[in-house]
């Protein structure tokens, strides 16, 4: 019984985050768009609640879905939103390039899982309660991986300046625009 | 309460992965083009954190919670640069931005 609702789950959170990814490339408006990725990173929270990452699930929510989309939103709003017609002067040689490579791309992955990992994938380790919680990753991230913590704040601060460099009003004195 | 075993989030991070690389490719709009990349990055996360509850290790969602930080960091210069894009009066269409300082 439990684990048909955790099938009734995932099934309704890929429908959701499928759907919601095409949604996020075929609205004109990027308003909509950021809206409906939203709901795509909502749909992959749950996933990771099914995996049983819940720290993560909850660093999506509140890093992804709250504040990385509300600048998001911010900038849309501030810059206009310009619609640009998706698929407008026809299929182009680019589009049908773009669409075959993306094909691609997509049955290397399924082709690759398939032959190559077949029934290796089926039986998963078993877990306890403390996985994929604030403690244990923590404890993994200041013990094993402490030189990627420290590389992923000097990464945040150089965004962070670049940011503010970017965004300044000293770029649009004349000198600096000449 | 087993549920789907790894391979089906691999598809789905395939399919989701697929879906972003089309946006990039085909959408004009560097905004619209961001957020597919979002979409690409959050299917590799799916796929990390995947093999990590397959593998009963943490590993794959401390490289998780880099490729978060990383994307945040993309988003705040891509965001930038639309913005600084947007004073100069350039056109916001990634096929007529096709040369620097021009």
């Amino acid at each position: 019984m439990g684990d048909l609702l955790v099938w009734v789950i995932w099934v309704v959170a890929a429908m959701g985050s499928l759907g919601s990814a095409v949604a996020v490339i075929s609205f004109s408006n990027p308003f909509y768009s950021a809206l409906a990725l939203i709901g795509n990173l909502a749909s992959l929270a749950v996933m990771y609640l099914l995996l049983s990452a819940e720290f993560l699930a909850a660093a999506q929510v509140l890093v992804y879905a709250g504040a990385v989309m509300v600048m998001f939103l911010f900038v849309i709003a501030y810059i206009g939103s310009q619609a640009d017609e998706p698929f407008s002067d026809g299929p182009g040689w680019q589009s049908i390039a773009a669409v075959v490579a993306a094909g691609a791309l997509l049955v290397d992955v399924v082709v690759a899982i398939g032959l190559k990992a077949g029934g290796r994938l089926s039986d998963g380790a078993d877990v306890d309660g403390f996985f994929g919680g604030p403690y244990e990753i923590g404890r993994v991230f200041l013990t094993d991986h402490l030189l990627a913590f420290e590389i992923t704040s000097i990464v945040l601060l150089t965004a962070a300046v670049g940011g503010v460099i970017l965004g300044s009003e000293a770029r649009r004195t004349p000198e600096a625009r000449r | 309460m087993r549920g789907p075993d790894v391979s089906w989030y691999i598809v789905l991070s395939a399919f989701l992965f697929t879906t972003g690389a089309l946006g990039v490719l085909l959408r004009r709009s560097p905004l619209t083009v961001l957020l597919s990349l979002e979409i690409m990055l959050n299917s590799a996360n799916l796929a990390l954190i995947g093999f990590s509850r397959h593998l009963g290790e943490t590993d794959g969602q401390i490289f998780a919670l880099a490729v978060m930080a990383v994307a945040a960091s993309e988003v705040v210069v891509g965001l930038g640069l639309i913005v600084a894009l947007h004073r100069s009066n350039a056109p916001l269409d990634v096929d007529k931005l096709i040369s620097l300082r021009g």
